[in-house]
This record gives C-alpha cells, sequence and structure tokens, in this order.
C-alpha cells in the first residue's frame, strides 16, 4: 500500500499537482482513521489531502480512477500515459518552438543577419527608434519590429495606483492612536503626533485585443505588446478575441517570446475570424468577470471597432464592463490616420461608455498610452452617466 | 483532553448524521473532509460558488460539536486590531485620569494596571483562541478572499501555532485548537501557502434530489409539489447561461417567498413575479423574461415528473 502510494504521488507530480512528502505523509495518517475497505472514503481522503486548487480536481480523479481500478494491484501503464497527455502537452507547447507562418521571416533574416539579435540589448542608440516611433505597425519589416519590442519593453508600464482599505504608519490623515497612546505610556508626554496613510498599490490591469481579420496587419505587434505588459507587471491577464474569447495570460508568461507566440497562436481557434466584441464581451463578464474585474482594474480594450455583432449587445456589453472597472480604454490602430472617424454602428454605440479612445498605431502612441496609465489617479473620478437604454445613441452618428 | 472536537464523531457516516439532524444535508465528500479535518486537526478550505452552501457548514457542525461559532467576516484593509485584538484607548485614558487624581502614580504598577486583560477588546481570532463553554470553538473565517495578502500572512502563523502574543500582556495559548473553517468565493486565488495548511474540499452546486431534499427540510412549510418544481426550475436555470448563477440560498429564498406568498403551485405568471428573487442581474432577469421563461418552465416540470415517476 505503501510504495503504492509513493508511486501515486509521483504520478500526481507528473500531471502538474503539487504533492509535498507533508501531504503524502498526512494521507498516511488519514487512512488510519477511515475505512481503507470503502473506496469512496479512501479517494474523498486523498482528494481533500492532495489537492488544493478546483483545475486540478478532474485531473485527480481520472488518476485516480487509472492507478486504485484493482485496489492498486495492479494497473495498466497505458492508462497512465494517456491521463498525461492532455497535461503534458501543455509543456510540450512551451517547449517545442514552432514558428507560425507569419514569424518566418524574422526568423529567416535573423539567422542571416546575426548582429539583429543585439538590438534586445540596451545598447541600442536612439535614433533608430526615432526613425519608427510614428511609423504605422502595418508597415513595420521584421528589424522595425524587434527594435520596436526592444523600445516596448523598456517602456515604463505601470498602470497608476489605487488606495486600499489599509492603514500604515505614514503621513497621512488619521492620527495613530495606538502609537500615540504606546509613546505616552513609555515617555509620559505626547511629544508628536504619529499619523496614518492608506496603503497603496499598483492596480491590476486587463488586456483584451482583438485579432480578428481586420486587425491582421497589427496583431503581431499586438502579440509583442501583450508579452511585454504580460512579463512586466504582477497582475495582468490578457485575452485575445474574434468571435470568441480566449484566455493567453498563462501562455505569454513563457520566458520567449518566441515560445509565447506559438503557444498563444495554438491555443486560439478563431484567428483572423470574424468579429463579435460583444459576444466576446459576454464571455468575459459571465466567465472570468468574478476573478479578475474588480473596481480597481484597468481595462486595455484593443481593436478597430469593425464588428459583425448586434450594436446594441456590444453597447450593453461595453457599458456593462465600464460599471465592472475602474477605467476603460478603447486602443484602436485607426484613431490617427487620415480622415479617420469612428463612425461604425458598433462603436458609436459603444464609445460614451468607453473612459478614453486613444490611438495604437504608433510606438509614439503606446509610450504615450504608458505616459498616460501613469497620470490614473489613485482615486476614482466621477463618471457620466448614460442611460444604456437609449436608443438614440446608435441610431444617430455625430457629425 | 485534547480528544473533544477530534473524537467527537465516531464515523463518517455518524457525523453525516449529526449534520443532517441540523439541517445540513453533506455529501460523502465533505463529511470524510470534515472529518479528518477534525481528527487531524487541520483547518478546512471550503472553495465553491456563492450561496452553495458554505457557511451554513460552520454553522451546522458548531451545533452539531454543541460548541460556539465565532465568525470573522473578511474584507479588504481587515488587520489585526479589527481580527484579533484592540485596547480600549477611552477607558485607559479615563482609568489613567482616575488613577492620577486619586494617589500619586507608581508608574510600573499604573502601567500593568492599564495594560491587563479588562482593557482588552477580544475580536474573534482572540475569542476562538479563548474558546468557551470549556471546549474549542468552532472558527469561522469567511470570505478569506476579500481580505488583502497581508492578511493571509498573519493568518497563516496564527493557523500553524494556534497562539498569539501581545506585547504588553504576553502569550496567549489556545488550550485547544479551534475547529477552524474558511471559505472562499474564489473572486482572487488564495495563497498556497496558506492552502498548504488545509484540508480542501471544493463544494459544487448539490443535485435535483440532494437540492429537492434541502429545500423539503428548509422549508418545511411548502408543498411537496412546490418544492420539485422549485428545484426544478433552479437547477434548470442552472444550465442556461447567465451572469449571476442562483445559488441554493436562493432556491431557499425563493421557497420561502411563494409559500409566503400563499403558492401551492408554479406558473409562468407566478415565475415572473417573483424572478427577482432568485436572479440579481437585470440582464439576466430580462434575458429568462417572456418566451424563454414558458420553455424553461416546460423542460423543468418535465424533470420533476421524470424524477418523481
Amino acid at each position: 500500500m505503501l510504495a503504492n502510494l509513493l508511486v501515486f504521488g509521483r504520478l500526481l507530480r507528473s500531471l502538474g499537482l503539487d504533492v509535498t512528502i507533508g501531504q503524502m505523509l498526512d494521507v498516511v495518517q488519514a487512512l488510519g482513521r477511515v475505512d481503507i475497505g470503502r473506496r469512496s472514503d479512501v479517494y474523498h481522503t486523498m482528494r481533500t489531502l492532495l489537492v488544493r486548487r478546483r483545475e486540478h480536481l478532474t485531473l485527480f480523479d481520472a488518476a485516480f480512477d487509472a492507478f486504485w481500478q484493482d485496489h492498486g494491484e495492479r494497473w495498466g501503464r497505458r492508462d497512465l500515459r494517456s491521463i498525461g497527455e492532455p497535461r503534458g502537452s501543455v509543456k510540450v507547447q512551451i517547449d517545442v518552438v514552432t514558428p507560425e507562418a507569419d514569424d518566418r521571416p524574422s526568423e529567416a533574416e535573423a539567422d542571416a543577419d546575426q548582429s539583429l539579435e543585439l538590438p534586445e540589448a540596451p545598447i541600442q542608440t536612439s535614433s533608430p527608434i526615432e526613425a519608427i516611433r510614428n511609423q504605422d505597425f502595418a508597415d513595420f519589416t521584421p528589424d522595425e519590429l524587434a527594435q520596436a519590442r526592444a523600445a516596448l519593453a523598456r517602456l515604463d508600464w505601470d498602470p497608476g495606483q489605487r488606495r486600499t482599505r489599509r492603514w500604515v504608519a505614514g503621513h497621512g490623515a488619521r492620527i495613530d492612536l495606538r502609537r500615540a497612546w504606546r509613546q505616552t505610556v513609555r515617555t509620559g508626554e505626547i511629544v508628536h503626533l504619529p499619523q496614518r496613510a492608506r496603503l497603496t498599490r499598483p492596480r491590476p490591469l486587463v488586456l483584451l485585443c482583438d485579432v480578428s481579420g481586420s486587425m491582421e496587419r497589427y496583431s503581431r505587434m499586438l502579440l509583442h505588446f501583450a508579452y511585454t505588459l504580460t512579463r512586466a507587471r504582477d497582475r495582468v491577464e490578457a485575452f485575445l478575441f474574434s468571435t470568441r474569447l480566449t484566455r493567453v495570460t498563462t501562455q505569454l508568461r513563457a520566458n520567449r517570446i518566441d515560445d509565447a507566440v506559438a503557444a498563444v497562436a495554438r491555443s486560439v481557434p478563431d484567428w483572423s475570424g470574424g468579429t463579435r466584441i460583444g459576444d466576446a464581451l459576454k464571455t468575459l463578464h459571465q466567465r472570468w468577470a468574478r476573478s479578475i474585474l474588480r473596481g480597481e482594474t484597468v481595462v486595455l480594450l484593443v481593436s478597430d471597432g469593425w464588428d459583425r455583432g448586434d450594436p446594441a449587445e456590444l453597447r450593453d456589453q461595453v457599458a456593462r464592463l465600464q460599471r465592472s472597472c475602474y477605467r476603460l480604454i478603447w486602443l484602436s490602430p485607426l484613431v490617427g490616420t487620415a480622415d479617420y472617424a469612428p463612425l461604425t454602428r458598433g462603436l458609436v454605440a459603444a464609445l460614451p461608455f468607453v473612459d478614453d479612445f486613444l490611438p495604437a498605431r504608433t510606438l509614439g502612441n503606446l509610450e504615450d498610452l504608458a505616459r498616460h496609465l501613469s497620470t490614473l489617479q489613485p482615486r476614482r473620478q466621477p463618471r457620466r452617466q448614460f442611460v444604456s437604454g437609449l436608443r438614440s445613441v446608435a441610431a444617430s452618428p455625430a457629425g | 483532553m485534547h480528544e473533544t472536537a477530534a473524537g467527537a464523531f465516531q464515523s463518517i457516516d455518524d457525523l453525516q448524521q449529526r449534520l443532517a439532524r441540523h439541517s445540513y444535508i453533506a455529501e460523502r465528500g465533505l463529511a470524510v473532509s470534515i472529518f479528518l479535518a477534525l481528527s487531524l486537526r487541520r483547518p478546512l478550505f471550503l472553495e465553491g460558488e456563492a450561496g452553495v452552501g458554505k457557511t451554513a457548514v460552520a454553522k451546522a457542525l458548531a451545533a452539531a460539536l454543541d460548541t460556539e461559532l465565532i465568525r470573522l467576516q473578511c474584507y479588504e484593509g481587515l488587520d489585526i486590531h479589527h481580527a484579533l485584538y484592540e485596547w480600549d484607548y477611552a477607558r485607559q485614558l479615563l482609568e489613567l485620569r482616575l488613577l492620577e487624581a486619586t494617589r500619586a502614580i507608581d508608574r510600573p504598577e499604573a502601567r500593568r494596571e492599564i495594560f491587563s486583560e479588562n482593557f482588552l477588546i477580544k475580536r474573534p481570532l482572540l475569542k476562538a483562541l479563548e474558546g468557551a463553554k470549556g471546549r474549542p470553538p468552532v472558527l469561522l473565517i469567511d470570505e478569506i478572499d476579500r481580505a488583502d495578502e497581508e492578511f493571509e500572512g498573519f493568518l497563516l502563523e496564527l493557523l500553524s501555532e494556534f497562539q498569539v502574543t501581545i506585547p504588553e500582556l504576553g502569550t496567549i495559548r489556545a488550550v485547544e485548537a479551534p475547529v477552524v473553517i474558511l471559505t472562499s468565493n474564489r473572486t482572487r486565488e488564495v495563497h498556497d501557502a496558506l492552502k498548504r495548511r488545509c484540508l480542501y474540499q471544493w463544494i459544487d452546486y448539490p443535485t435535483f434530489d440532494k437540492e429537492l431534499a434541502i429545500v423539503e427540510q428548509r422549508v418545511p412549510d411548502a408543498s411537496a409539489r412546490l418544492v420539485e418544481q422549485v428545484t426544478a426550475v433552479i437547477q434548470e436555470l442552472r444550465t442556461v447561461e447567465l451572469y449571476k448563477v442562483p445559488g441554493v440560498s436562493e432556491t431557499l429564498d425563493w421557497a420561502a417567498a411563494l409559500v409566503a406568498l400563499g403558492r401551492e403551485s408554479l406558473n409562468a405568471e407566478t415565475v415572473e413575479e417573483t424572478l427577482g428573487v432568485i436572479l440579481k442581474a437585470r440582464e439576466d432577469v430580462e434575458a429568462i423574461r417572456g418566451e424563454r421563461l414558458g420553455g424553461l418552465l416546460s423542460r423543468a416540470m418535465l424533470r420533476g415528473v421524470r424524477k418523481s415517476g
């Protein structure tokens, strides 16, 4: 039994569960207290002691079934391998580099010209960056892309601080009675009044990127942007969407950008498909909002606003998104191009519920964005109220 | 002495029956977790959607153990002064004034007097350590995901030692560790180090039969037909994409509301009137109201018939 238990522990570890020796000892101890003859109790005992995350529950169940099917006497190797597969393949995705078709040119050129590997290092002079600062991402050559990437990584992505509810010692609005009193008792009199201030923390960031067909020319740069942002800060969640929403936060945490991009490319089922921003946002609200959207979050929505869905639906979803975050920033690669006006029906309907509508077409734009983010206030600014049921907003585009 | 909580139940079946006697129907998995948490003296970490009965577990367990339930509701910024203890400054100052007025102050003496237990405001965690009724209480640390990381760190220390040091008073140690239950709605991932101290249990929405039994027990005045229909509709609603899925507490509220209105069974009109009891997002109410309601009801009725037949 004990030997089997240890093998089982190793199996769970190989599946990605973080099982410690201490936990295995707990299991041994716990099994002494339940009826081992009853399979379901043994199962629940191990489950409650060895699993700590909901995502691991199904993995554990599969492993348990395969391993202990004959009371642990015999177990087929084939079964074990097949459980490992779904999980194992995730690792493979990250380890093996298979550049996407549209990434190949850059790879090939990188091989041809060794010096291209260097621009990532900070030896970079500023002049080449100046040259491409105001250039449209869509017109970038692979060299310029590499330079832009390095420039992006050097930017300070600080989405502002938020005031938390925790009080700490400091120069703030309140008198720290506790410390004042302590001082009095120690010295007999009050020399000065210690104060308390609110602790601030960096705001969490949620990035939603449109990778539909119309955004295709920008999607590579967008991925670099997402990668940089995810790597630069702790509390960033990244999603890609065209008709469906895919969470790519974990994929983007890979160490090398090529690995990250390859992993992301594989996990998005509808790359360069149509655009249904409303549906994607609905999925966000129903599946993810509870854990990632809070009043303190800054949301960056990157899209050109060419939406095939119902404008009213888009408006409602964007309005809900705005209500559930601190600041909703819509970035569009079309803003700032010659005679562009946000006239698509969906965009016209949604824009009243967006806090900032900013361009994201050039490196300069992204620098401005970084600057804009760092000026966000620790406390919420009042928003104008809109009646979301107002049809006329969608019906009559301004101008 | 240490066996009071640990040996309170002879077996897992015994535990299940005694929880049931206090109106809590526990799945086998949950019962095993509670049993082990008691016998291994480890905290139990319960995760699940809102309204699946996480808090109710603690209440039922306290009742079954015939001990006190001490509840600490977590929120952002919760610190030791609100969770553990606080000195009563106002009374301390007053006392100091009194001492000054009556006699010359002997400094160390005054200090001892002012920082004595009389001036200590005990918050839930300290109360839980001290226990009452001579037996360890059930300590419910509710919605830990609402507290911030600093508090988690502090809790980690408390849960491993079950003792605290108050600088002015000394160390207070639990005679017997309280039964600790932590709950989380999973609005954020709680740190692994804290989970590592605990047994983990995910509570899912109950199956039709279990929920039926729960409603029958908690809303005894409802007719059998109503209970069955209410449960069926809720179960059906959980299969629909909603912003806020109704939990068991909504089922119970709804059944109670319908009883209060004197309804014996459900029809489309009744459901529409009382939709606000179960659906808490305007978008959800709008999505369900109207033609979808009819389809939902007929599917629910079919399920009820199938189950009872």
